[in-house]
């Protein structure tokens, strides 16, 4: 077990070093144009090239990037070419508020898809089960941007319930943040409801689950001591991994609803081409995918006592 | 003799594979989810190849009726042009005619882009399936890298360096999405090299590439077929919400998640700007998610 755990901890570490590598080589091979991204278009060449020597940008590439990875893994991420301050001052809190929206998501979809997944996986083919199949392929296939717009369209234009933007300008607002939770959630919550759906049905086929029946348990009993312990290993999984999603999802519903966190800040970054911006927030997007997984693989290997023993 | 034989077999073989193909298609008949899913596909594709007929104004064309850019739904226009049914955008054009050619757009680089990440994903995934070793090795591992990868991250990090143009919008959509179809092809690979018409066609002495493609590959048509209709949905939603990050095909021909980006600063005095071209899209992906539910559920059965 811990052979295997130390394992998949050295691979988390080659992947972000290979990562580290190639998103270092795509932003930053061209000294010339970083140069020009630092210092704007109307720079002069003399500028650019005492800019480029200052900052140690003629050494070779290798000492360059061990440098860069030195001062990355101490958390000195570098400057902020838009906002003029280092990276790590807009970061961290962007990151947090992003964290907050992550969580209530959580908080609402992990409740909603576990119950509706195991109540169509115990009778499945039931009419309850056909239309809650059809519900989450429905809401699968619609794009997190599209429902920001019909739940808008709804809560803020017809009803004039919510708010339609989420910036914070007050300060923290309850209120501001339900519509994008609910855009995330319903994006989400389909594919854990199949997953768990698909685990429930396939326990619920096994023996010991029939020879619990048969022996006359309480059918509650069959469902919550047998049934349920094991069906929800998988859907563990799929939480976790999950979270790789959200931070896809993260990205479109903060540019919809202007709310202040990191994925804003990826694309702000991205579309002002402020290059340790891009850096610092890819990286920390890799290493929250990365470890989620890792947290998912070692998580199923110990929740799985088939695996676990063998 | 021997020669003879070879010389027909593969065609019977692709005869008869194309006819399972369709009769298995012919089956979507039994799933109503599927008949739907196929009908709203159907309903698209009509659109798109008869975009000139059934758009009522020029897609680009702005229309400054009285001085007045934006229109409501519905409203009749004097001086004989016909009525903006979806009403107009901020500038003037009719909205209606935009997704009538904008479902042009989605429907040509949405495929092409898909095509093109299963022409790669097949050849890694019959490479690392039936080579086994090193190869298999190196592939899976490229591939967990650039899977570990947040997807939407990916795009945007591609797309803000190279810039938003078609050829770099499919070129990372094949880059992001050929690891997942190599992966299951490598998977059904595993499982079919193993068969006996393999190892006869091996014993024959024919070449590996033959053996992946035309033993292995038509083998594993079944999980490909449903895969790919997935796909394509996963494919549309990525190339809308491109467009609605400003990172879509270049203004001004019309893309449907580009609608959105345009008009969503006064989406909430006008919704009907992003209500529409949303409607559309979601409906097209939802017919490819149903037509592969509809595909699923019939493979299934059998």
């Amino acid at each position: 077990m811990i052979v295997f755990i130390l394992k998949r901890i050295g691979f988390m570490l080659i992947t972000m070093v290979v990562v580290s590598v190639l998103l270092f080589i795509l932003l930053e091979i061209d000294i010339e144009g970083v140069a020009i991204m630092v210092l704007g278009p109307y720079s002069s060449e003399e500028q650019r090239n005492i800019w480029l020597q200052q900052n140690g940008y003629l050494d070779p590439l290798y000492q360059r990037y061990f440098r860069w990875l030195g001062n990355f893994v101490t958390g000195d991420f570098g400057e902020s070419i838009r906002f003029k301050t280092p990276v790590s001052e807009i970061l961290w809190p962007r990151l947090w508020n992003t964290a907050i929206l992550g969580f209530w998501v959580f908080a609402v979809m992990i409740p909603v898809s576990l119950i509706l997944g195991i109540l169509s996986g115990m009778n499945e083919g039931s009419k309850l089960d056909r239309s809650i199949s059809v519900t989450s392929i429905i809401t699968t296939s619609v794009p997190e941007f599209a429902s920001a717009v019909f739940l808008s369209t709804i809560f803020v234009f017809w009803w004039k319930l919510l708010p339609g933007t989420s910036s914070m300008a007050d300060g923290f607002n309850f209120r501001e943040l339900m519509l994008p939770v609910m855009v995330l959630v319903i994006y989400d919550f389909g594919y854990v409801a199949r997953m768990t759906r698909a685990s429930m049905a396939e326990v619920m086929t096994t023996h010991y689950i029939r020879t619990a029946v048969l022996k006359g348990l309480p059918y509650h009993k069959v469902i919550l001591k047998h049934a349920l312990r094991n069906a929800l290993i998988a859907p563990f999984t799929v939480i976790m991994l999950q979270i790789n999603w959200l931070l896809s999802g993260v990205i479109v519903v903060e540019f919809a609803f202007a709310y202040k966190g990191f994925g804003a800040l990826l694309l702000e970054a991205s579309l002002t081409s402020d290059i340790f911006m891009i850096e610092a927030c890819a990286m920390v997007a890799v290493f929250v995918a990365v470890a989620t997984q890792t947290i998912a693989d070692v998580g199923y290997t110990y929740l799985n006592p088939r695996i676990r023993f063998s | 003799m021997v020669n003879s034989t070879t010389a027909t077999l593969p065609a019977q073989t692709t005869g008869a594979a194309f006819l399972r193909a369709l009769k298995s298609f012919a089956l979507i008949r039994e799933s109503w989810v599927g008949m739907f899913g196929a009908a709203l596909i159907l309903f698209w594709v009509l659109v798109a190849i008869f975009a000139p007929l059934l758009a009522p104004h020029e897609p680009n064309a702005t229309v400054l009726a009285y001085q007045r850019p934006i229109w409501w739904p519905g409203v009749v226009v004097p001086e004989g042009s016909p009525t903006f049914l979806l009403g107009t955008d901020h500038v003037g054009r009719d909205i209606l005619s935009r997704i009538i050619y904008g479902s042009q757009t989605v429907l040509i680089y949405a495929p092409l882009a898909t095509f093109c990440a299963y022409a790669v994903g097949i050849l890694m995934g019959l490479a690392a399936g039936y080579y086994r070793g090193w190869m298999d090795d190196l592939l899976s591992r490229i591939a967990d890298i650039i899977l570990s990868f947040p997807v939407l991250v990916l795009y945007v990090i591609i797309i803000a360096t190279f810039g938003a143009s078609p050829v770099n919008i499919v070129v990372a959509i094949i880059f992001a999405s050929s690891p997942g179809i190599m992966r299951i092809v490598r998977g059904l690979v595993l499982d079919l090299r193993n068969r006996d018409y393999v190892a006869a066609a091996q014993t024959r002495g024919e070449s590996s590439w033959r053996i992946m493609l035309v033993e292995i590959l038509p083998n594993a048509r079944g999980p490909l077929i449903v895969d790919a209709c997935l796909r394509l949905g996963y494919v549309i939603i990525t190339i809308g919400v491109l467009g609605f990050l400003g990172l879509g095909m270049p203004p001004p021909d019309p893309d449907w998640g580009g609608m959105v980006n345009e008009t969503r600063q006064i989406a909430l005095a006008f919704p009907h700007m992003t209500l529409f071209p949303c409607i559309a899209i979601s409906s097209l992906i939802l017919g490819f998610n149903l037509l592969a539910d509809g595909l699923r559920e019939i493979s299934l059965r059998d």
